[in-house]
């Protein structure tokens, strides 16, 4: 009876690992370049121990065991540890995305979409496509375990051996099916794909802060998060084979219990009864900004946490900033030194142009929503009922006006909280705040451009994105690959005056004030004349 | 009164002429069908009525006002039910219902209530989770809770079932007693027998018959099929016979309609054996009418 659940799954294994030839060998290679070039840059960068001993200096904060890990190798800072402390982490957090992906794509995406019943309806077992995509998810992150191990001992680095690098892939690995494993319980209970996916995530990120919060604090707590359990592998320290014995048995039980729940239930049902949604609109969504708000509300949420934690992020290195770029030649380059300033205070330009780019993807994201909606049928909702196009346009536009202030403000709070808790000298909020406020026009040139696009040439509006693309390369990077003065010129962010290092000057960010402020008119006169296709 | 007019109305994408003179006029408190293969200019004209698109040449006009300049004062009094429905999949069936109804102007809680009870629709549900006829009947429901003038459905029904199909008829001829216009497209031709007052085909964005059923039943043939007990003689030389093919005893024929009468009557001397009618398809009416042209295409 029981063999008869399983029924064809090698056959399915074989056509899971042909639908996914690309996708598979697409994330290793990229996993494992990442690995390998992480490690041998690391190597090449700190040749010697008080380099690197230097470096585990200012990991000493408690902000960065919240943000990398805690590790026991910080008094003999080896190539080897240097690696698991930074890397590690991060690049299981990557292998775990891969492994929630790949599981929910092949179980409640497809059931959902109607292939398995397909599938179902052939001589296969009940739980021979679970198993099979249990497998195939398995295969692979066995795979990358045993290419990333080898690979790391080949790359000879000192310090890092054979039973450490082994150890090193292996965590990758167990993480990887560890997620697959708990993807395939949420698959269960779960009845649709966003559930599932949502769940997987949720409990990534969760696995995160428990670490982060037990390392901080408290080590038992760690051993509760799948990605503490990892850190405490202590690879290329003590090199512990339990942690990653522990991560597979967990993820063997968990399998155990997808595939009862899978064999006790109907198909394209759930554990989690989904509940019934609003029968009626709340105010707010009875209005065009309304509904452009509630459709975009998700993802908005998401990019301000982001923006905090990015903010957040850049601040609390700030206190080291200075040991840290005394040994770097790069960064040198991309800051040149005035007098009167601290380093810090001149690192707040380019932290700045960097924050006010990353706040404009989320802002011009809001503004292409506008164009995405006509794409897909739906501004035709809108335009045959009492609504003029400019209305229309103009929710989209005052949404991406108030997100360009939004983020940037969540960014600066989030910089300058983590910089008071990690800085003597902390620098004042008013100053963070006037030298990332002042990129707003830049922000608003690029609203207007792609306002312009959408009224006056839909089908290139796309050319806002690669003129962005060229404006993050010629200002963030320019500095440091010698180009010439006027390619960031081009650029409206390589006009902003560089606070506090330089003093205001109202004449450039005037001017880019009303050059947005005629694109946006020419956009909304266009966009009021041209035909509607959808 | 006119409510909708249409004077040498013209679309040109490009080379490509999506419409072509085409002239429509729906009066006051009339079903007018609006019928054409797809790809024939439907939605394209409903689009400039709309005032989503510019015509290239000539004029629309809605209640007497510009479809393209006084588009937001004409939606006032319109409901639109679009041929393929796109909804926001992660908003609910109710939450989409409130929001048209809202964008219209004022609605009618009651009548929304009524509508989503005889549509038979779920309001909690996520829009993601429904069929094509789920997201059609949102359309409707929003639609007929509103208090419009003139109803503009493209292609309402094409994915409804036939209970949802007679509710959404009973919906339309309720609207028309009270005094509504109604531009049904669709190629449901049966659909429109039933419902509409007059109607316009169109093709390659030509209107290439207007007038009431009356008027274009004309056109129509019956298809006969016939077994006879003695084989038919004459048949070819009867009016308003066409296309006779014969199997054995068996044969099959067009007719016109109204010589119907005189044909049964001579062929039932040989004898029937069995006689099945088909009712005219839409295509059977695009046929004829393009024999009639002679040529044209």
């Amino acid at each position: 009876m029981s063999k008869k659940l399983y029924r064809h799954t090698g056959v399915l294994v074989r056509f899971l690992l042909s639908q996914n030839r690309l996708r598979i060998p697409i994330w290793i290679i990229a996993l494992v370049l990442i690995t390998f070039s992480t490690a041998s840059s690391f190597s090449e960068l700190y040749q010697t121990p008080e380099e690197r001993q230097a470096i585990a200096q200012t990991m000493l904060n408690p902000a960065m065991t919240a943000m990398v890990g805690y590790s026991n190798g910080l008094d003999n800072y080896t190539n080897g540890a240097m690696m698991a402390h930074q890397m590690l982490l991060f690049t299981a957090i990557a292998v775990a995305i891969m492994s929630i992906l790949l599981v929910a794509r092949h179980t409640r995406t497809e059931e959902e979409d109607g292939q398995i019943e397909m599938i179902r309806s052939f001589p296969v077992g009940r739980l021979s496509n679970l198993s099979a995509t249990v497998l195939m998810v398995g295969v692979t992150n066995v795979l990358l375990a045993l290419v990333t191990g080898f690979g790391l001992y080949i790359l000879g680095i000192e310090s890092m051996d054979l039973e450490g690098s082994l150890i090193y892939g292996a965590g990758l690995g167990a993480t990887g099916i560890f997620f697959a494993a708990i993807t395939a319980v949420f698959a269960q209970l779960s009845e649709n794909s966003r559930g599932t996916i949502g769940l997987s995530f949720a409990f990534l990120v969760l696995a995160y802060l428990i670490r982060a919060v037990g390392d901080v604090g408290n080590e038992t707590l760690s051993w509760f998060s799948p990605l503490g359990i990892l850190i405490n592998a202590e690879v290329y320290v003590h090199n512990y084979w339990s942690p990653i014995i522990l991560l597979v048995g967990l993820a063997i039980l968990l399998i155990s219990i997808a595939l009862y729940l899978n064999a006790i239930r109907d198909l394209d049902a759930g554990f989690i009864p989904s509940k019934p949604g609003r029968t009626n609109a709340s105010s707010l969504l009875q209005t065009p900004i309304g509904l452009a708000l509630r459709i975009q509300r998700t993802g908005l949420i998401a990019w301000a946490i982001g923006m905090l934690l990015l903010g957040a992020s850049y601040g609390s290195v700030l206190g080291d900033l200075e040991s840290f770029f005394k040994d770097v030649e790069l960064m040198e380059a991309l800051i040149k030194p005035v007098e009167g300033f601290t380093l810090t205070e001149q690192f707040m330009p380019m932290l700045m142009t960097v924050m006010a780019m990353f706040c404009t993807v989320p802002t011009l994201l809001v503004v292409f929503k506008l164009k995405g909606e006509e794409k897909k049928n739906h501004t035709e909702h809108l335009l045959s009922r009492v609504v003029s196009r400019s209305r229309t346009m103009g929710s989209y536009f005052i949404i991406s006006i108030i997100v360009s202030f939004g983020m940037l403000l969540l960014a600066v709070v989030g910089l300058w909280s983590a910089s008071v808790a990690v800085m003597e000298d902390a620098i004042s909020f008013s100053t963070m705040f006037s030298a990332a406020m002042v990129y707003l026009p830049a922000m608003w040139t690029m609203i207007g451009l792609s306002i312009l696009l959408i009224g006056l040439f839909p089908q290139f509006s796309g050319f806002t994105w690669l003129y962005f693309v060229y404006s993050f390369v010629v200002v963030y990077l320019g500095g440091l690959l010698q180009f010439p003065d006027w390619m960031s010129k081009l650029s409206p962010y390589g006009h902003i005056p560089h606070l506090p290092v330089e003093e205001m000057d109202f004449m450039p960010v005037s001017i880019l004030a009303i050059i947005a402020i005629v694109l946006i008119i020419v956009g909304f006169a266009t966009y009021n004349r041209r035909d509607i296709l959808g | 009164m006119t409510i909708i007019k249409t004077n040498n109305l013209t679309k040109k994408f490009g080379k490509f002429t999506a419409l072509n003179q085409v002239n429509l006029e729906v009066n006051e408190g009339e079903v007018y069908g609006f019928i054409g293969p797809n790809g024939a200019g439907k939605s394209t004209t409903i689009r400039l009525l709309l005032g989503m698109m510019k015509a290239t040449e000539g004029e629309a006009k809605i209640f007497g006002l510009d479809a393209w300049k006084d588009a937001v004062d004409i939606h006032k009094r319109i409901a639109y039910v679009p041929g393929d429905v796109h909804l926001w999949p992660n908003l609910t069936g109710g939450e989409v219902i409130d929001l048209f109804i809202k964008l219209r102007g004022d609605g009618n809680k009651s009548r929304r209530e009524e509508m989503i009870e005889r549509f038979k629709l779920d309001p909690s549900k996520k829009c993601r989770t429904y069929s094509k006829g789920n997201r059609q009947k949102v359309a409707l429901v929003a639609a007929f809770a509103s208090d419009a003038d003139l109803y503009i459905l493209d292609e309402p029904t094409s994915g409804l079932d036939p209970l949802m199909e007679r509710v959404f008829q009973e919906c339309v001829i309720a609207a028309k007693n009270d005094g509504k216009s109604i531009l049904l497209s669709s190629h449901i031709l049966s659909e429109v027998e039933k419902l509409c007052d007059r109607v316009g085909i169109i093709r390659e964005g030509k209107m290439i018959e207007t007038g009431t059923l009356g008027d274009l039943r004309h056109l129509t043939r019956t298809n006969l099929l016939v077994e006879t007990k003695l084989p038919i003689i004459g048949l070819s030389e009867l009016k308003g016979v066409y296309s006779i093919e014969v199997k054995n005893r068996t044969f099959s024929f067009q007719v016109d309609s109204e010589y119907l009468d005189s044909i049964v009557r001579h062929v039932s001397q040989f004898g029937i054996v069995r006689l099945e009618s088909a009712p005219p398809t839409l295509e059977d009416l695009f046929m004829r009418h393009y024999e009639g042209v002679g040529g044209a295409f």
